[in-house]
């Protein structure tokens, strides 16, 4: 079996994300990392390797993006993936979400998977919709928002994934190949070691550029997105919250209830 | 620091730290404080994940890092807990480089692996009850059959280690010399664990050496030269545990200052705190890049005495002074074993005294400025 990890470079974190209004697109000059998401993906993919359940005999971190997302790669090969390609080319700048999916879409073939994992939201779009695109495009189904997953070994091998979902949760049983998107709740992402990371830059890479994978160029990069952007604005700040100090809990459970009440919510 | 001036795997094994310290190190630091309780299985993790051994060579079981990596290590595990720091510093720092710079390739091969992956600990045994900053008044003695007889005072992981570097003079001429005795060696004993101000989680422990066994690191005679020279990147890693320390309390302060409120609004909204705030931060970045500066000598084989004197000197210093300005934003809080302020102070104020004091710093660099017109008396 082998499983594919769609990962992405992100602003770190730690750094205050901003639209250039020049471009209309997500500053990304500053300190960039691995989306803290596709490490929850990485681990999934270890831990169906190490369950033994079904044999896995790759595990392949993939991405789309410029010369430093090559960090992510070995980043992720350092979390335990064996190898990585990176799909970077001038034409692929300013794709949108179709655009991505579709070029992710074309790269994926190559490997023929079967096990598409990625995070379910990058840590600076927070689309969630990637997994989604991607799935479409090799018909293959996909499940977004798992926080559970449980190998069946075949044939044909399934997956029991328990997705987390706004009213609730939802079981549901698929059979591979298939595009996964995880939540955080999934797993906690093992450390990786010190000689890992050292070696990480050992692992091979396949660097590729569109015409490497079929992409037709009208269909990526600015011009081939159909998504425009403008017009930005800051959300509307939110009221200050009303503050009930605790110092008497049986006054302050009182004024809970009587405030709750007020507004007809009990 | 601006983490572009790191090289990518610099930049991974750091965040590899500071994750660990965040997770693992943070929530248990006050109770190890409290309780006086030296981590063990903190550091068997530790050695799991390569940590033990950083920059120690992928052949002897070691990481493979660069120095400068184990110098981004020392900072990130002392902003979770100083006395880890201290573990680290002298387990790598004055434990397994001394083997590596000075031990043969079968010592090396020996000793220094069990080491690396953190299976065994290692301690440095130079200071006496009368030989601190005069570290060549030292009295423990070498037989002619390199027996030691004397004792040790102050030996960071002196009650958990296995393999000591211990200086002693040698009978026949004087001299000082170093040797590795083993934990278990016969006459070794651990006399007594140290009370201390602050590091709690740290052990200093009183050893005794009666005809114990022991053998020969370096040359007859190489002792004084190796102890200085290891307390030279050691001052490095002071320094770092010092910025680290002092990392802490900035951020604890920094977090204070959002949520607490007085006079109707966070008391970061004052100058006063934000005046305070922006000092510490300066004064900790210029630490950070001392110490970075003398790492990356170090690490280039040049020469880095006074820069490593330099870094620690001036890191120990804004350490003790910043986490008593942390104890000053969180006010009474601070002064309370509610927040951690109180033990970074009291964590920090070592870093000015061990490896060298600070008065140590100022005559190793006055020395190099005057050469021997700093000498005459």
């Amino acid at each position: 079996m082998k499983i594919c990890v769609l990962v992405k470079e992100v602003p770190d974190a730690a750094v205050q994300k901003r639209i250039d209004p020049s471009t209309g697109r997500m500053d990304r000059n500053g300190e960039k990392n691995l989306n803290p998401y596709d490490t929850h993906a990485i681990e999934a993919a270890m831990q169906i390797r190490e369950g033994g359940a079904v044999e896995v005999d790759e595990i392949v971190a993939v991405t789309m993006g410029p010369s430093t997302a090559i960090r992510a790669l070995h980043k992720a090969v350092s979390l335990g993936a064996d190898r990585s390609v990176h799909l970077s080319d001038d034409a692929l700048a300013g794709s949108d979400v179709a655009a991505t999916g579709y070029a992710l879409a074309q790269t994926l073939k190559r490997e023929s998977p079967d096990l598409v994992l990625l995070g379910q939201q990058s840590d600076d779009g927070e689309c969630y919709t990637i997994g989604a695109v991607v799935a479409d495009h090799l018909q293959m189904p996909s499940l977004t928002q798992v926080i559970q997953m449980d190998v069946e070994a075949g044939p044909p091998t399934q997956l029991r994934c328990e997705r987390q979902a706004e009213y609730g949760y939802d079981t549901v049983q698929v059979e591979l190949p298939a595009v996964i998107s995880v939540g955080d709740a999934i797993n906690e992402p093992r450390y990786p070691s010190l000689k890992a990371i050292m070696g990480a830059k050992k692992k091979p890479l396949d660097a590729l550029a569109i015409g490497d994978v079929d992409i037709a160029a009208d269909r990526v990069g600015e011009s081939g997105s159909k998504v425009i952007c403008g017009d930005f604005k800051a959300p509307p700040a939110k009221s200050a919250g009303e503050i009930i100090e605790d110092e008497d809990t049986n006054e302050t459970v009182e004024k809970i209830v009587a405030w709750l009440d007020e507004r007809k919510l009990i | 620091m601006s983490l572009h001036e790191l090289s990518d795997e610099q930049r991974e094994i750091r965040e590899l730290a500071a994750r660990f310290a965040d997770e693992v190190i943070v929530p248990q630091a006050p109770a190890w404080d409290r309780e006086h309780t030296f981590p063990k299985e903190v550091f068997a993790q530790l050695g799991e994940l390569g940590l033990m051994g950083v920059c120690i060579p992928q052949e002897l079981g070691g990481a493979g890092a660069d120095f400068v990596s184990y110098i981004l290590v020392m900072e990130q595990l002392s902003r979770g807990d100083a006395g880890v720091g201290t573990a680290i510093g002298v387990h790598i720092g004055a434990g397994q480089l001394p083997i590596l710079a000075h031990g043969t390739a079968e010592q090396q091969e020996r000793l220094v692996p069990p080491l690396a992956q953190g299976h065994e600990l290692a301690a440095f045994a130079l200071t006496e009850s009368g030989s601190g900053s005069d570290a060549g008044a030292l009295r423990t003695r070498a037989d002619a059959a390199q027996r030691l007889t004397g004792t040790k005072q102050w030996i960071t992981n002196g009650s958990h280690a296995h393999v000591f570097n211990v200086f002693a003079r040698d009978d026949d001429d004087g001299r000082i010399s170093a040797f590795l005795v083993r934990r278990g060696a016969p006459g070794f004993a651990v006399t007594r664990e140290e009370e201390k101000m602050g590091q709690h989680s740290s052990s200093t422990a009183d050893l005794v050496f009666e005809a114990t066994p022991s053998e020969r690191l370096g040359t007859p005679g190489a002792g004084m030269r190796i102890a200085l020279s290891t307390l030279d990147g050691g001052r490095i890693g002071i320094a770092a545990q010092a910025t680290g320390i002092a990392q802490a309390a900035l951020d604890l302060a920094v977090g204070y200052a959002k949520e607490r409120r007085a006079f109707g609004r966070a008391i970061g909204g004052f100058q006063a705190i934000q005046q305070k705030l922006a000092d510490m931060q300066t004064e900790i970045e210029a630490a950070r890049a001392l110490t970075l500066r003398a790492a990356r000598l170090k690490q280039a084989g040049r020469p880095h005495t006074v820069e490593g004197a330099q870094a620690k000197l001036f890191a120990s210093a804004v350490a003790r002074r910043q986490t008593g300005e942390a104890i000053q934003v969180l006010g009474g809080y601070g002064y309370t074993k509610e927040f951690p302020a109180e033990r970074y102070y009291r964590d920090a104020k070592v870093t000015e005294i061990y490896e060298g004091t600070s008065e140590i710093q100022r005559l190793v660099i006055a020395r190099a400025l005057l050469g021997e017109a700093a000498r005459e008396s």
